[in-house]
């Protein structure tokens, strides 16, 4: 999706508002939307990428003039609305007015650990199309939907940095389509190849491409 | 739910309808999804203490200083940091996979996720504000060496900038250069000297 959330390279934003020991939360309501987020029951469809993919779909003038965390807010409203789990009506009387549609038993405290995870690595028979060091070229995904393909990145040459094994692919993940597990390489480009020529020469970045988006040249 | 939740979202006109202070607007949402047996009260306050405790930037800087003291430590998380991360028990939500990047005199590395905010949580914590910004997020892979300058990090024409946007579930940690001058000093002493931003590649030490 060519949202407003893919901001890498866009101009005219001005200084970055950097300070040393800047917290992570400014307000009081932030942690406790954070862990709603986290600990509010969901869908197994509801996985990550989905949720990324719902904030990416905050329209334009919303995500700019929003805080990270009034994203968050809205999209985490969203996301219960489209699970049946609450409605807007709802929400704008401030009660429950129909039960749950896919009612689910709440999370428990002990389900949330920091250290706990699930991985996103898994094996697949299908080897691996390129090696470190090989030439490619990535695609330009065309799509409505999610990926994690920034336009900035698309139908550039890079070289292969690393290869990472197989990821669950986010462009079927998001939408209910699947893990799809699609070996995941770094590729590396010039500066000046994204950037043009006032980049400095001697500079590069790094991006984290699946295989489906990446060609030889 | 194929083929579900591409682009639009029908019901934006509605969040006009919904308080407009956060703090209004979250608590709502909190309100109804306890009192629809959505949410337990319990798990939302336990996830926000584990949250606020038990990650956080001390646990990078044990990495960091571990490899600054243990060679064979620093060979094996410059080969697979997943490994050499796992060997602390530092994996974590947002830190699955982890590589880890070093700076020296004539390369600096700085890590960024231009599509949302993806930081190694259970490394480093949660992002600060700067981090999760727009300006960050849009100029620093354009201009990293003008961002760099604002931050105070000023680098010759000849270090190498590597930038590291983070668009998968693979998490950067920047290893930075050791202080001078920190010779001798216990590992517990040097991760005291680790800061966040270091990490980040945001700041030198």
């Amino acid at each position: 999706m060519d949202g407003i959330h893919d901001m890498g390279g866009m101009q005219g934003f001005g200084a970055v508002p950097y300070k040393q020991n800047d917290p992570a939360y400014h307000d009081e309501w932030e942690p406790r939307m954070f862990g709603m987020a986290l600990a509010a029951s969901a869908p197994s469809w509801m996985n990550l990428d989905y949720t990324r993919h719902s904030l990416e779909r905050i329209p334009p003038e919303v995500y700019l003039s929003s805080s990270y965390f009034e994203r968050w807010l809205y999209g985490a409203i969203m996301r219960q609305v489209e699970a049946g789990q609450v409605t807007m009506e709802e929400l704008i009387a401030g009660r429950s007015i129909q039960a749950p549609v896919s009612s689910r038993d709440a999370v428990p405290p002990e389900a949330i650990d920091p250290y706990q995870y699930a991985p996103f690595r898994h094996e697949i028979e299908a080897q691996p199309r390129f090696n470190v060091g090989d030439a490619v070229r990535t695609g330009n995904p065309q799509t409505q939907g999610h990926t994690r393909l920034p336009r900035y990145a698309r139908n550039k040459p890079g070289v292969i940095h690393l290869h990472h094994g197989a990821h669950v692919l986010p462009d079927t993940h998001a939408h209910g389509r699947g893990e799809c597990p699609t070996h995941l390489y770094t590729v590396k480009f010039s500066a000046q190849t994204l950037w043009g020529a006032d980049a400095n020469p001697t500079d590069h970045m790094y991006v984290d491409v699946w295989e489906c988006h990446l060609e030889s040249a | 739910m194929t083929d579900r939740h591409e682009a639009g979202f029908d019901q934006h006109d509605e969040f006009a309808h919904l308080p407009s202070d956060p703090a209004l607007r979250a608590k709502t949402l909190e309100s109804l999804l306890v009192e629809k047996g959505l949410l337990k009260p319990e798990t939302l306050e336990a996830v926000i203490e584990r949250f606020e405790t038990q990650v956080g930037p001390h646990n990078g800087a044990r990495v960091v200083a571990r490899a600054w003291t243990d060679p064979d430590y620093h060979r094996r998380l410059l080969d697979n940091a997943t490994q050499a991360v796992d060997e602390l028990g530092l994996l974590g939500q947002q830190a699955t996979d982890v590589v880890a990047v070093e700076n020296s005199d004539s390369v600096h590395n700085i890590v960024v996720c231009t599509l949302c905010s993806c930081y190694p949580w259970s490394l480093l914590g949660l992002p600060p504000a700067w981090y999760k910004s727009y300006p960050y997020r849009a100029r620093v892979v354009r201009e990293p060496r003008a961002v760099l300058s604002e931050f105070g990090v000023e680098l010759d024409e000849s270090t190498e900038v590597r930038v590291w946007d983070s668009t998968a579930e693979v998490r950067y940690l920047v290893i930075p250069q050791r202080p001078a001058g920190s010779d001798g000093l216990s590992e517990e002493a040097l991760a005291s000297l680790v800061t966040r931003d270091s990490m980040i590649g945001a700041a030198k030490l």
